[in-house]
């Protein structure tokens, strides 16, 4: 079923991105008990540890995600075989152990020992908020990307051009361009802050906004059968407006860390459009849906992309305008709100895109058009179960930044930190509760993969 | 999407929607930025215009004409590919691109002398709003002219007819945008007072 046998490689990356995401979600869960019981496995998993799994498996395994979606897209849109599968089966496995390994040693051993281990002392680059990868493993990574970016440029460089895979390269090759900024690691704190939102930032709120943008373009294209012309309109000023906005609303991480006071006005003014071109994704992808020119027998898929487009509204539009604003921001910076925005964006945004192109593709490559009818009920329940929890966890934590807020910043008589946690403490075990609901849909959604039942009719071919 | 050439009544917008979607948010943009500009200078009203009088009028005014001009170009590049007429359409985009080249040599002239008195972001408010604001103006320059240029080359392949021309006054009316946002910024930072 699959145009070209290359777009099987994906397959491996998307196992292994699903079974990263379920590691992230065990340690998210974890990580939400020791909120409300902090010495919850302590001293095997302390927080800090586990909080580190949590972010670093987010990152590895929508990488994974990102790279199988390249390989499955591709080929199929430049119209030829990978340029090297088995290159890309390699780097599979270097990147997969590597992953493992660093894994292991944020868990077994102290942070400072691995430090010591991996030799930091010779390029540090450790010791950084979601960067906290050994430098070797950091040089391992941008070795995984060359090769990746190799491979997929040399496969749409040889075959058809079109806007969708040369938006995707621009994303990746701009991925890998903005990781570099991880090995700069000056000693002065405020430049050492500033440069590593250059990766943070120019990584979700940049590159890999081209990157969700193309992907969704692709899953729209196959499954309402939509003229190219129309989608590739909308893909440029989506990612004009991205670009427009995102760049210089670098400049909302820059408020209150020793930086120049303009930051305070460049970056509300631009950041404060940031939801334009996520609200635009979501025009574009109903507005397609609605003009289909065939029902797709895929009806998960179709549900994970608009899906996609109004929580990546809604979680990175909607809750990042929410303490955007440099006034707003005096007072919620670093709080939970910040929490709630990172988990709906990341979940609405990049989560749900690979889960689009994966739920799209596997059965592609599993030979089929579309999966069972079993299969996909089960898989748009894991949708709802997963996207209601995760409405509900930025709900919760929403209301907790809030009372944060006013408790220890705001109200007449601010309270100190650790008495202000204990006030909120009913939020945190609702989220908890949120989060354990999730972890059902997750369960459910691998399920859906195994179930068996009756094939789809198809309408058509 | 050709249009065919006839005497009909205009259309409500010339081009492409997609571009009027895109002039509309680039509109938000230099709006709002032009909306807080204005209450910072409410607030600070010596300041700003002491340090508006540093600012060079002349070079403003210039820059001003060319930019006018270049879009009255650009209106003659559209009214040629109705007629048909590719060349004199590409020799009037080529004008219009001249325009903008003499808009961003002035303008660096004018980047120059500010640099070298020492003049950045943080001097103060005034100038953090002069730069960026001129700055990501004088960005939009350069995107309309590579839209520009992109068209030419298309013109060159003979891309456009009078039965297509839609791309010509796609490009036409975002040229229009870059100049119509100069048109309110040069008065709004370097003459009101």
């Amino acid at each position: 079923m699959m145009k070209y046998e290359s777009q099987g490689v994906a397959k491996l990356y998307f196992i292994a991105a699903i079974g990263l995401f379920t590691g992230q979600i065990l340690f998210g869960v974890v990580m939400g008990l020791q909120y409300v019981m902090g010495d919850f496995l302590f001293p095997e998993i302390p927080f800090n540890v586990a909080r580190m799994v949590h972010t670093n498996l987010l990152i590895v395994w929508l990488l994974f995600g990102f790279m199988g979606s390249a390989y499955f897209l591709v080929p199929e849109e430049s119209e030829r075989e990978l340029y090297a599968p088995w290159l890309a089966k390699l780097m599979f496995w270097i990147f997969l152990v590597a992953g493992a390994l660093t894994i292991l040693g944020y868990l077994l051993v102290p942070y400072a020992q691995l430090a010591d281990l991996t030799m930091n002392d010779l390029l540090p680059t450790m010791g950084r908020e979601f960067l906290e990868q050994p430098t070797i493993t950091k040089i391992g990574i941008v070795i995984v990307a060359l090769a990746f970016i190799f491979n997929i440029g040399m496969t749409i460089l040889t075959g058809r051009k079109t806007v969708i895979n040369l938006v995707l390269l621009t994303g990746l090759v701009g991925l890998a361009v903005f990781f570099l900024f991880s090995f700069y690691n000056p000693d002065n704190i405020v430049l050492d802050k500033y440069f590593w939102w250059f990766v943070v930032h120019l990584w979700v709120e940049g590159v890999w906004e081209l990157i969700m943008a193309s992907l969704l373009a692709f899953v729209l294209i196959k499954v309402t059968g939509v003229d190219r012309e129309v989608i590739e309109k909308w893909l440029y000023i989506i990612i004009a407006m991205a670009l427009i906005s995102g760049l210089v609303g670098t400049g909302h991480h820059f408020f209150w860390i020793g930086t120049p006071d303009y930051w305070q006005w460049l970056g509300s003014i631009f950041s404060a459009l940031e939801p334009i071109p996520f609200f635009m994704m979501t025009l574009f992808a109903f507005n397609v849906v609605n003009k289909r020119r065939r029902d797709h027998p895929n009806k998960a898929a179709v549900l994970w992309a608009l899906g996609t487009a109004v929580m990546a509204f809604l979680g990175a539009g909607v809750w990042g305008f929410l303490h955007t604003l440099a006034p707003v921001n005096y007072y919620t910076h670093g709080t939970q709100v910040t929490a709630a925005h990172g988990h709906m964006a990341f979940y609405g945004a990049y989560v749900m895109v690979v889960l689009t192109m994966i739920s799209y593709s596997m059965p592609l490559m599993r030979g089929q058009k579309a999966g069972n009818q079993k299969a996909q009920v089960l898989e748009m329940w894991s949708f709802w179960l997963m996207t209601v929890s995760m409405v509900f966890i930025t709900l919760f934590l929403t209301g907790a930044g809030i009372l944060q807020v006013y408790l220890q910043r705001f109200s007449e008589d601010p309270l100190p930190f650790m008495v202000v946690q204990e006030k909120v403490a009913l939020f945190y075990w609702m989220r908890e509760v949120a989060g354990l609901v999730f972890l059902i849909g997750l369960i459910l959604y691998i399920y859906s993969f195994f179930a068996k039942g009756d094939e789809v009719v198809f309408a058509e071919d | 999407m050709s249009k065919a050439h006839s005497e009909i009544e205009p259309e409500l917008l010339p081009g492409d929607l997609a571009i009027w979607l895109f002039i509309f948010m680039e509109l938000l943009v230099f709006g709002i930025f032009f909306i807080v500009y204005a209450i910072m200078r409410l607030k600070n009203i010596e300041m700003f215009n002491q340090y508006q009088l540093t600012l060079n009028r002349e070079l403003g005014a210039a820059n001003t004409l060319l930019l006018i001009t270049s879009s009255y170009f650009v209106v003659r590049a559209v009214h040629a590919i109705r007629l048909n007429n590719v060349s004199n359409c590409i020799h009037w985009l080529y004008a219009a691109l001249a325009g903008g080249t003499g808009f961003l040599i002035l303008k660096s002239l004018e980047y120059y002398d500010k640099f070298s008195a020492g003049i950045r972001l943080s001097t103060n408010t005034f100038y953090m709003f002069y730069l960026s604001l001129t700055l990501f103006h004088f960005l939009h320059v350069i995107l309309g002219m590579l839209i520009l240029f992109a068209i030419v080359i298309k013109a060159c392949r003979g891309a456009y007819s009078d039965q297509n021309y839609t791309g010509v006054e796609t490009g036409a009316s975002y040229w229009h945008m870059v100049d119509l946002v100069w048109i309110i910024l040069f008065p709004l930072v370097y003459i009101i007072r």
